[in-house]
């Protein structure tokens, strides 16, 4: 079932997609007696950019929590990198090299756009406690080096001019645009996006568009996306995931997606008899 | 002119007193700040921390009379005595050890709740840490002396005397309290400012689902603002406690810390600062001007009334952050 051994595939535009780097297997979500999520398994190949879309509802966010940590699910298995991942809480599964942004943006809106990103690096830094504090040797070496990759990433998403900024001054779109930055800072290899471009005008949605396909290209990070713009998800991404109902009912390339008679249904609200 | 230099003498005064108090506010600050919490028991804390160093200071067995009652001995003391810096050290690694407890008893089982709730834990906490504080070191009244100078200080009395031919009466151990205070502030906005774990202080302070995406310890991060605002309550206690002795009345400092927070908001360190320095020249200055008119004592109200004033003008304080209702 876990197979790391094949090879991946070669996409459209010819990258080339890697082995699996996570993997769920019987994914189940119970709060209380609704049931989120229903014995739903899929994979995250390495390099790729995986889509999960469905109506609202649909236990696509919940999905997302899962993978990042904050909710446990009842049954079902997680694994990353060809390990089990046993329960974990949010704080480890993002020092394991996974990062997230949320739905309605979780920003330090106290803290300036420079300190935000710099958040996304507390767990490069490895300098003791009393270095720390006393702003000597390792901790002033490290700072320094940690500054120079917030700058590479701030020049990379085109912030340079609200550097300084208190996030919450910051318009909506920049917000979104910040909580990437902080989590690219943390150089992570899976990237969970939760709806990055929902709210957002058309021009600013191609922007975050271009963004993401180029910190898959530049960074070869894999990303895992929510979307609710069927355009832009079908543009962006390699393989899709679609659920309803807390149901997997459909999992490919967009084009065969786009064709499956099953989400037409769903999308175009078929009654559920 | 002697009046204005006494006025000014007694505004000096009364900055030292709005040091010391600033100096309590500040603990409850850092622990609001980092979790939402209203810490009841702060004062309590700047006691305990207080009995704890005297205890350790003097050689006291710890829970003697408890001992004592139980096998019918006679302990009270080790015979030694242990320098003070010494004794300093070890009440701060009990004061996080403290920390350490709080967390584990008593905050990890409220994660989530209202504050409401974590509030009224923290009274509970106040009571549990006052007695415990009585039953371990016993409830007489103690001195404590670590070393610090007191009294009049001559050479300011001197320097002014020749300068402005009018003497002030200050004395050394507010000056020393002053010193340590500033201290004291600056390393805290430093360490909050520039070091990993300030930075991540301030994140979890901000918003804890962030927090925790970027792969911050929210308990970590508790235990060390307890620690923190654990070691404030210490220094509170070494000055209050050398001032006035150690006994009961020093938790009631804390309550000298509510007028002084709504002043400044309960989320700024600068707030906390400002709000102390304007309460303590505030109440010294109606005291000289308006107290002989209305037949004195107005320091134990004036602090309460000046806050009430301000809840009505200002609810966020003079630092906090703004109130915005959107609707």
């Amino acid at each position: 079932m876990n197979d790391m051994s094949t090879g991946g595939y070669v996409t459209a535009d010819g990258r080339q997609i890697g082995g699996t780097l996570m993997e769920l297997k019987n994914i189940t979500l119970r709060f209380g007696g609704v049931v989120a999520i229903k014995d739903i398994s899929f994979d995250i190949r390495q390099g790729e950019i995986r889509a999960i879309i469905g109506p609202n509802g649909a236990g696509k966010s919940s999905m997302l929590n899962i993978i990042s940590g904050f909710y446990v699910p009842q049954e079902g298995e997680v694994w990353f990198k060809g390990e089990r991942r046993g329960p974990m809480k949010p704080f480890q599964v993002a020092r394991l090299g996974i990062a997230r942004t949320f739905q309605n943006i979780a920003l330090f809106d106290g803290m300036s756009v420079l300190d935000n990103i710099m958040t996304g690096r507390l767990n490069k830094m490895k300098a003791g406690f009393l270095s720390q504090a006393l702003w000597w040797g390792a901790a002033e070496r490290e700072e320094i080096a940690n500054r120079e990759a917030v700058e590479k990433v701030i020049d990379f998403l085109e912030i340079q001019n609200i550097r300084k900024t208190p996030v919450g001054r910051l318009p909506y779109g920049l917000k979104k645009r910040v909580e990437l930055a902080r989590a690219l800072a943390a150089e992570p290899q899976l990237l969970l996006l939760d709806e990055p471009m929902a709210g957002m005008n058309v021009e600013e949605k191609e922007d975050m568009s271009r963004f993401i396909l180029d910190v898959n290209d530049e960074f070869g990070t894999t990303i895992c996306l929510i979307e609710h713009d069927m355009g832009v998800v079908m543009d962006l991404s390699d393989r899709v995931v679609v659920m309803d109902y807390g149901k997997k009912i459909g999992d490919g390339t967009p084009s065969e997606v786009r064709a499956n008679q099953e989400v037409i249904d769903a999308y175009l609200g078929v009654a559920h008899d | 002119m002697d009046q204005l230099y006494f006025a000014a003498e007694v505004m000096v005064n009364g900055l030292m007193t709005g040091v010391m108090y600033a100096l309590v506010a500040l603990g409850f600050v850092l622990i609001f700040k980092a979790s939402g919490v209203f810490n009841f028991a702060q004062g309590v804390m700047a006691l305990f921390a207080a009995m704890t160093l005297v205890g350790i200071q003097q050689g006291q067995i710890p829970f003697a009379h408890l001992i004592n009652a139980v096998f019918g001995t006679h302990l009270h003391n080790f015979g030694w005595t242990v320098p003070s810096l010494l004794a300093i050290l070890l009440t701060a690694c009990v004061m996080v050890l403290l920390a350490f407890l709080i967390e584990k008893l008593v905050l990890q089982h409220l994660v989530g709740q209202e504050p409401i709730i974590l509030f009224m834990a923290t009274i509970g906490l106040a009571y549990f840490l006052e007695g415990f504080g009585d039953v371990m070191w016993g409830a007489e009244i103690k001195a404590l002396d670590v070393g610090l100078p007191q009294g009049i200080s001559d050479t300011v009395d001197e320097l002014t005397l020749n300068w402005l031919g009018y003497g002030f009466f200050i004395d050394r151990l507010d000056i020393w309290a002053t010193v340590i205070a500033a201290l004291l502030v600056t390393a805290l906005v430093l360490f909050a400012q520039y070091t990993k774990q300030g930075r991540a202080m301030r994140a979890v302070a901000d918003d804890h689902q962030a927090a925790l995406s970027v792969g911050i310890s929210l308990r970590f991060i508790w235990v060390m603002v307890w620690s923190i605002a654990g070691f404030v309550a210490l220094v509170a206690g070494i000055m209050w406690g050398t001032k006035s002795g150690v006994q009961f009345s020093l938790s009631l400092i804390a309550l000298k810390a509510l007028p002084v927070l709504m002043l400044g908001g309960f989320t700024s360190i600068p707030g906390a600062i400002v709000g102390g320095l304007i309460i303590g020249v505030g109440e010294k200055l109606f005291e000289f001007f308006a107290g002989p008119l209305i037949g004195g004592a107005t320091e134990t109200w004036f602090a309460y009334v000046l806050a009430l004033i301000f809840l009505v003008f200002r609810p966020q304080g003079l630092f906090g952050e703004r109130i915005i209702e959107r609707v």
